[in-house]
């Protein structure tokens, strides 16, 4: 598979991603400077997590306007799969590609630790190989990851199947519905504020991330 | 040269859980008359635009554009000559 990761100033887990992407599931990446614009030959496009333009202004916000994201609606255009992870997720919602928005933590602390997901809607087929009984260990590492939409979009986005993932027991950041992830309507776009990419080596204490990416990759 | 000022809060159904930490800090220095407390942010734009009225329209379009995510937040537009 040809997989892009985009990376802009700021973008600090563009190596991992690539490196899980590469070494446990074979992919071709290729590294995109966001100032670049690309032909819509890749697979899957995935925008890694970090702090692009040091999260001013609104995380996300200002690097929904840069030339490699134009070449995204293209990519998306032609129907092939984007993945959002952490910052990621947050550029996908401010630029519209993705509903809702993701507003600061109810603690106000930036939470760096694992916590439990669930499967958000049993008909999505992102997470289709995935027990919805399964409780998953994986890290969450945000400050403004509490996500927000109205109470349409909510129910909407449950009716739809498109809610990815929710955290289940507790809920970190205050998230409504706890929601920890969403779809696009026709499941081809895909953000999550959990970090899958940190929980795949035995190394890393909990290799959950691995059940992720392998429903994740089995639709491809 | 028109000078826009921009106030942006989160909508009333936003949780806004540092205006809820302000305000009970408030209540613990004993000042109960604050009812709510809601923070946002002022954005101050310098334009070149060639009349007030356009001026006003350029702000409004930015703040659509840009600077405010309708999802979560509204905001107060002034636009004033320099």
């Amino acid at each position: 598979m040809r997989t892009a990761v985009i990376r802009f100033p700021g973008s600090n887990c563009d190596r991992d991603i690539a490196d899980i992407l590469t070494q446990e599931y074979k992919h071709q990446v290729s590294f995109i400077w966001h100032k670049e614009s690309f032909e819509k030959h890749y697979d899957l496009v995935v925008i890694p997590g970090g702090f692009s333009y040091g999260d001013y202004l609104r995380c996300g916000a200002l690097a929904r306007f840069s030339p490699a994201m134009v070449s995204l609606k293209d990519h998306i255009d032609s129907g092939r799969l984007v993945l959002g992870i952490c910052n990621g997720f947050q550029i996908l919602v401010e630029s519209g590609l993705l509903p809702g928005a993701l507003t600061r933590n109810k603690t106000l602390k930036h939470i760096c630790k694992n916590v439990n997901l669930k499967v958000g809607s049993k008909g999505n087929p992102l997470t289709k190989k995935i027990s919805p009984d399964k409780i998953l260990d994986i890290p969450i590492s945000h400050g403004e990851g509490s996500y927000f939409a109205d109470a349409d979009t909510l129910k909407q986005l449950a009716d739809e199947d498109r809610v990815l993932f929710r955290y289940a027991g507790e809920n970190p950041n205050g998230s409504l519905d706890d929601i920890a992830g969403v779809t696009s309507k026709d499941f081809r776009i895909a953000g999550l504020m959990p970090h899958p990419e940190r929980a795949v080596e035995e190394i890393s204490g909990s290799t959950d991330g691995r059940i992720i990416f392998d429903s994740f990759f089995q639709i491809l | 040269m028109f000078i826009g000022k921009v106030n942006i809060t989160l909508k009333e159904s936003v949780l806004d859980p540092q205006g809820t930490t302000v305000k009970k800090v408030l209540h613990d220095m004993g000042e109960d008359m604050v009812a709510d407390l809601r923070i946002g942010k002022y954005i101050e734009l310098k334009l070149n635009s060639k009349d007030i009225e356009t001026a006003r329209q350029d702000a409004d379009r930015l703040c659509k554009k840009l600077l405010v995510n309708g999802v979560i937040e509204t905001y107060a537009l002034e636009v004033l000559p320099v």
